[in-house]
């Protein structure tokens, strides 16, 4: 027996939607609603709406907030202008990926929102880190996600000033008397945001959002199919503590002060990778035929070696096809290289290609 | 006159003479979601009852079909090749997935009906 799996503040409204719900890192979420499928082209063709409310909402405060969490992260923090929102790694001593977030300067403070699978140890890591900052766990805020082209017309019916934020922007907004944090970014490479309010109206917003013709309610699983598409790490697959931000081709998560002066965990490893290229690299894979190559497949040459392993791979609804992402060893990352891939007892032919499989969307 | 049968598997048997056409049941294709590609064996293939005969992947997950019944594969259904949405669509009919004969026809006597494989469900859920 398992404990009582935590819910979020829509958990009634989704067993209300239909929604198959499954365990997902300690928390009852909908996996899918109508069907992946028809949820992940909602979202390509207009608007998703996704239950992130798991996921831990954190501020930091305290003065020297933004000096000191560099520490912890390759990425610039104290550059960033009020407003801004960044996507940054929690390194360790090794190079490798504790976790990946967002980190927002909030004005007054830091907001980050970590991975739900994560939350307590990225807690207890920047508690443990930074004992001059305040470290603030937001126990009762939802978040939600409004992903899709339609998003922007959506989200501004109700909050008009949504249109003038740009990618990877943030601000604080009244949504008819509730006070949200609304950040224009998201997890499917569809322009679109994810909204940070009081657990007490989320229900509210999100029936009002659902209410819209443009608006359907999309699970974990085609949140997992457009994330795979847009060629986005998700944590504990794609990256995790062996692989370097350099190797999981993130090295633009490091701006250039801090590729020169360093200063951060694991900063040997990952300044030594981008001098002189890392060993493997994360790359796109095409696998031809129908057969989805799935994680932990091995990945080989023509001539049989063995050249790495698929980190997520499955089904792309929009390219149609299989789509896997995976390290293989850097001598043959190029694109166009073709690799065997081992699903089952059959070997498929793959195709080394660029991510994206469908090109992003953001605002610019 | 055809039979029909049903596996604690989730697979259906329409069975006639020593012929079954097999496939899985709207209950198993609901379970795993939109189905988008369909491993069939081979026309002559030999099997034993559980062993593995076919793989059906869908958005989520890959899961194994089992041999029903010992036997050899006489038909596979191509259709699923460019179109395993009709798993999803007609589980019971155009999307089937293999005939084969079988070698002991005993083995399908110990299967439920179509009213004990609705009870059989309907304790699952």
């Amino acid at each position: 027996m398992t404990d009582a799996l935590n819910q979020t503040p829509l958990h009634s409204l989704h067993v209300e939607l239909g929604a198959k719900m499954v365990d997902f890192a300690g928390w009852s979420m909908p996996v899918q609603y109508s069907g992946i499928i028809e949820e992940h082209t909602q979202c390509r063709e207009k608007a998703a709406l996704f239950d992130v409310s798991h996921m831990g909402q954190v501020e930091l405060r305290g003065s020297y907030t933004a000096k000191a969490l560099e520490k912890l992260v390759p990425s610039d923090i104290d550059g960033m202008r009020e407003g801004k929102a960044r996507y940054t790694l929690l390194t360790n001593e090794d190079g490798g990926i504790k976790d990946d977030l967002i980190v927002s300067n909030a004005g007054d403070h830091l907001y980050l929102v970590v991975n739900a699978a994560m939350r307590d140890q990225d807690i207890g890591h920047l508690r443990a880190a930074l004992s001059d900052v305040d470290v603030v766990e937001l126990i009762d805020r939802a978040l939600i996600a409004v992903q899709g082209p339609e998003a922007e017309p959506v989200v501004a019916a109700f909050v008009p000033e949504v249109r003038d934020l740009g990618f990877m922007e943030t601000v604080m907004c009244d949504w008819a008397g509730i006070s949200c944090r609304i950040s224009r970014l998201g997890y499917t490479g569809e322009d679109g945001f994810e909204i940070s309010l009081p657990d007490s109206s989320a229900r509210e917003v999100v029936t009002a959002l659902l209410d819209h013709p443009d608006v359907g309610p999309a699970g974990l699983g085609a949140r997992d199919t457009l994330r795979l598409e847009a060629g986005l790490c998700l944590y504990g697959n794609d990256i995790d503590g062996t692989t370097s931000p350099v190797e999981a081709n993130l090295p633009w998560t490091i701006q250039k002060r801090r590729r020169e002066d360093g200063g951060f965990h694991g900063a040997d490893r990952i300044l030594a990778e981008l001098a002189s290229g890392p060993s493997r690299k994360l790359v796109g894979i095409l696998p031809d035929g129908r057969a989805p190559a799935r994680h932990g497949t091995e990945i080989c040459t023509n001539g049989g070696q063995s050249i790495g392993a698929v980190t997520s791979g499955g089904f792309g609804p929009t390219t149609g096809g299989p789509i896997s992402m995976g390290y293989v060893d850097s001598n043959y990352a190029g694109s166009g290289t073709s690799v065997i891939l081992k699903v089952r007892n059959r070997e498929v032919i793959g195709t080394i290609v660029e991510l994206p499989f469908v090109p992003h969307k953001y605002k610019r | 006159m055809a039979i029909l049968k049903f596996t604690d598997q989730h697979e259906w048997l329409l069975i006639e003479d020593d012929i079954a056409c097999v496939g899985i049941t709207g209950y198993a294709q609901e379970q795993l979601g939109d189905v988008v590609f369909v491993e069939l064996p081979e026309t002559g293939d030999e099997f034993k009852r559980g062993d593995e005969a076919a793989v059906v992947e869908s958005v989520k997950a890959a899961a194994e079909v089992y041999a029903p019944a010992t036997g050899d594969i006489t038909e596979t259904n191509t259709d699923l090749e460019g179109s395993p949405e009709l798993v999803n669509r007609d589980p019971q009919g155009t999307g089937w997935f293999f005939k084969m004969r079988l070698s002991d026809l005993s083995e399908t006597e110990a299967m439920m009906d179509e009213q004990n494989y609705a009870d059989f469900v309907a304790k699952l859920e």
